[in-house]
């Protein structure tokens, strides 16, 4: 598995994707998973980060939802948070030659 | 076109029930991601950033119309309405649910078709010409001997578990347009003095982090010990490729680091040991029946000129102009050999709507006998239509935006998936080749640039083949965000080569700039005459170097 977060990063989240339809999902604050990246439970320094991604790692999580992994996500001013890379952006959003596909042709249209 | 015989039709059905229990399994628990993981691939089930893959294997690029509507069906109902055609003569398809799958799969099967070996440490689909049977000049249809070796690969026992990926391409022409230079094993089917056909084997091609061009192994070797002499590189490949670090486990590495001459006498000590009269090689009989799926379609005899067609190009300039970049001579008088251009300016190279490919299959029944072709530059082919047709042909290509009068130009480049789809991408490589595309939209100014193959990938995996791009361009992450690195002078021809790379890498912002400061230093340099590739090899690098980093 690739490093999905800077050294040191300050704000993570944890994701993986769906076992039946492969549909990415990120962990939530009440321990369920989500479709939107807006729902992900954030984590604050190394430690919670950890703790975020052992509780979202049961032994039964092949059950539903494959490799979960940390990513790194940025603060913005307003409260809110955004991946920080690319890869992270692209998977949260879908494909950005198709704004039709993915996450993305669904929040468009709500 | 081949047709399966009862045991092709058992071993895909068997195939699809195998993996319908597999993927049931897996749902409901009873296997674990790690021991599902290599059975789906190797049914070519890959997990990528959205969701999973599929990839259908599409033998030596060749399909009936009856394979491609199929192909459309299952992007309507199984995806989101289109599929992606790759740098492999395969299909992609970009979101089928995993629970669908044993069912697409079982479709895909009424039609002769599978996913088959299409991942994994396997021997893949074997590619070839896609002017296969139609160009004149070629020795034999490479399609008979690449039929023969998916048989004999297919499920083959012993060379199931090899140290990694490996990939055979077969061209039967001087003219190689399949890239065998490039790959683990590349075959060129070749004529001895006394008039016989026989096989040049290349070993040892391959692109990825360490690009090599294939060494050649075998002038002749003659047709009834192909498969031996096959089977004695693969066994040789078994027993040293390298199976601790993945990277190095590629056949190319082990001809690299054992040396060709050690290599050839590696695999000839191996060849003599298998006994002549033990030999695996074909019954008369069957390769006379393999053949005969490949003889020429019922060709009319008509005049080597068409009235209709002349006419047609004299009236209409745009069609003309079409004419002039993707129909090739045939080799049978009142023919000729059509490219379908899947490379709209601006759009995504080698995607098709399920319309789109519905288009063509109603095409191809109508008028290339019941026949097209996937290349490997991400593009289709009508191998066989009448020079009376071609203008109702391009007609009816061009009410579905597949007329796009650009093959071989720079606006028809290769591109992998990359950051936008795929799981080991570092950059994306699709909206590049869309945004160089719109850059030089102009077809006047492509035809002054003339051929000019653009070839991009989003990583080192090199599935967009940049190594051998006239202008190659990778993508690297620096950090979460992309760059792109160009390369200069490689080529996947007969004169295949591997580019030399230019220096510091671009951003997003600057790279389609770069490319255009590439095209004018060539167009300032190029004599009478000359491709992008020539000028190139002539002036070399520091012509363009000096005017991609000058300050």
């Amino acid at each position: 598995m690739a490093q999905h977060s800077a050294k040191g990063a300050q704000f993570q989240a944890v994701t993986g994707n769906r076992l039946v339809d492969g549909e990415v999902v990120y962990f939530t604050a009440s321990g369920a998973w989500a479709e939107a990246f807006d729902a992900a439970a954030i984590a604050e320094g190394g430690e919670a980060a950890d703790a975020l991604l052992a509780q979202a790692s049961p032994a039964d999580i092949e059950a539903h939802v494959l490799d979960p992994y940390l990513f790194e996500v940025i603060a913005l001013d307003d409260g809110s948070y955004l991946p920080a890379s690319v890869r992270e952006t692209i998977r949260a959003k879908g494909p950005t030659i198709r704004p039709d596909l993915g996450k993305q042709a669904a929040q468009e249209s709500a | 076109m081949y047709r399966y015989d009862e045991f092709d039709h058992k071993l895909v059905a068997d195939r699809v029930e195998q993996f319908r229990g597999q993927v049931a399994r897996r749902m409901d628990g009873s296997l674990s991601e790690d021991a599902f993981k290599p059975l789906r691939l190797m049914n070519g089930v890959y997990l990528q950033l959205h969701a999973y893959m599929l990839r259908v294997a599409i033998p030596y690029g060749t399909l009936s119309s009856k394979q491609m509507r199929m192909l459309a069906h299952i992007a309507r109902k199984y995806d989101r309405g289109y599929g992606h055609f790759t740098t492999r003569q395969n299909i992609q398809y970009n979101w089928p649910a995993l629970k669908d799958i044993p069912d697409l799969l079982d479709e895909l099967a009424g039609v002769e078709m599978h996913a088959i070996q299409t991942s994994g440490n396997c021997i893949r689909n074997v590619t070839s010409d896609q002017y296969a049977g139609a160009i004149d000049g070629e020795v034999e249809d490479p399609r008979i001997i690449s039929e023969i070796i998916r048989q004999w690969s297919t499920f083959h026992p012993e060379f199931s578990y090899l140290p990694r990926k490996f990939k055979i391409a077969v061209t039967g022409h001087e003219n190689d347009r399949a890239a065998i230079k490039l790959h683990d094993i590349g075959i060129v089917i070749a004529q001895n003095q006394a008039g016989e056909t026989g096989y040049e084997v290349h070993v040892g091609g391959g692109q990825g982090r360490t690009p090599f061009i294939a060494k050649k192994l075998a002038d002749f070797v003659p047709a009834a010990q192909l498969l031996a002499y096959l089977e004695a590189v693969m066994r040789v490949y078994n027993m040293l490729g390298r199976r601790d670090n993945s990277y190095k486990a590629r056949i190319k590495i082990l001809v690299h680091e054992t040396g060709e001459e050690e290599m050839r006498r590696l695999v000839e000590a191996e060849f003599a040991k298998i006994d002549a009269s033990q030999m695996l090689s074909l019954p008369q009989a069957e390769l006379e029946r393999i053949a005969a799926y490949f003889a020429p379609p019922a060709f009319a005899e008509l005049p080597a000129t068409s009235d209709k067609f002349e006419a047609a190009r004299a009236e209409d300039a745009a069609f003309a102009h079409w004419v002039k970049t993707n129909v090739v001579a045939h080799k049978q008088p009142g023919y000729a050999i059509v490219n379908i251009s899947l490379k709209p300016i601006g759009g995504v190279p080698g995607d098709a709507s399920d319309t789109q490919i519905d288009c063509v299959a109603d095409i191809a029944e109508q008028y290339s006998f019941d026949e097209l072709r996937v290349t490997h530059e991400q593009n289709l082919t009508l191998p066989h239509v009448r020079l009376d047709d071609v203008k109702a042909v391009y007609d009816a290509l061009a009410a579905h935006d597949l007329a796009t009068p650009n093959l071989g130009l720079i606006s028809d480049a290769i591109a992998c998936p990359g950051l936008d789809y795929c799981n080991l991408a570092n950059a994306r490589s699709i909206p590049l080749a869309q945004d160089i595309s719109t850059r030089f939209a102009d077809l006047d100014r492509q035809y002054d640039i003339g051929e000019l193959k653009v070839k991009i990938s989003g990583c080192i995996n090199a599935c967009g083949h940049h190594h051998v791009g006239h202008i190659g361009i990778l993508g690297v992450d620096k950090k979460g965000t992309e760059f792109y690195q160009i390369s200069l002078g490689g080529a996947a021809d007969e004169t295949a080569s591997l580019g030399d790379i230019t220096g510091r890498a671009f951003t997003e912002d600057t790279i389609v700039d770069a490319v255009e400061i590439l095209v004018e230093t060539y167009l300032d340099q190029r004599q009478t005459g000359e491709r992008f590739i020539d000028t190139y090899r002539r002036v070399g690098m520091a012509p363009f170097k000096e005017r991609l980093y000058a300050e």
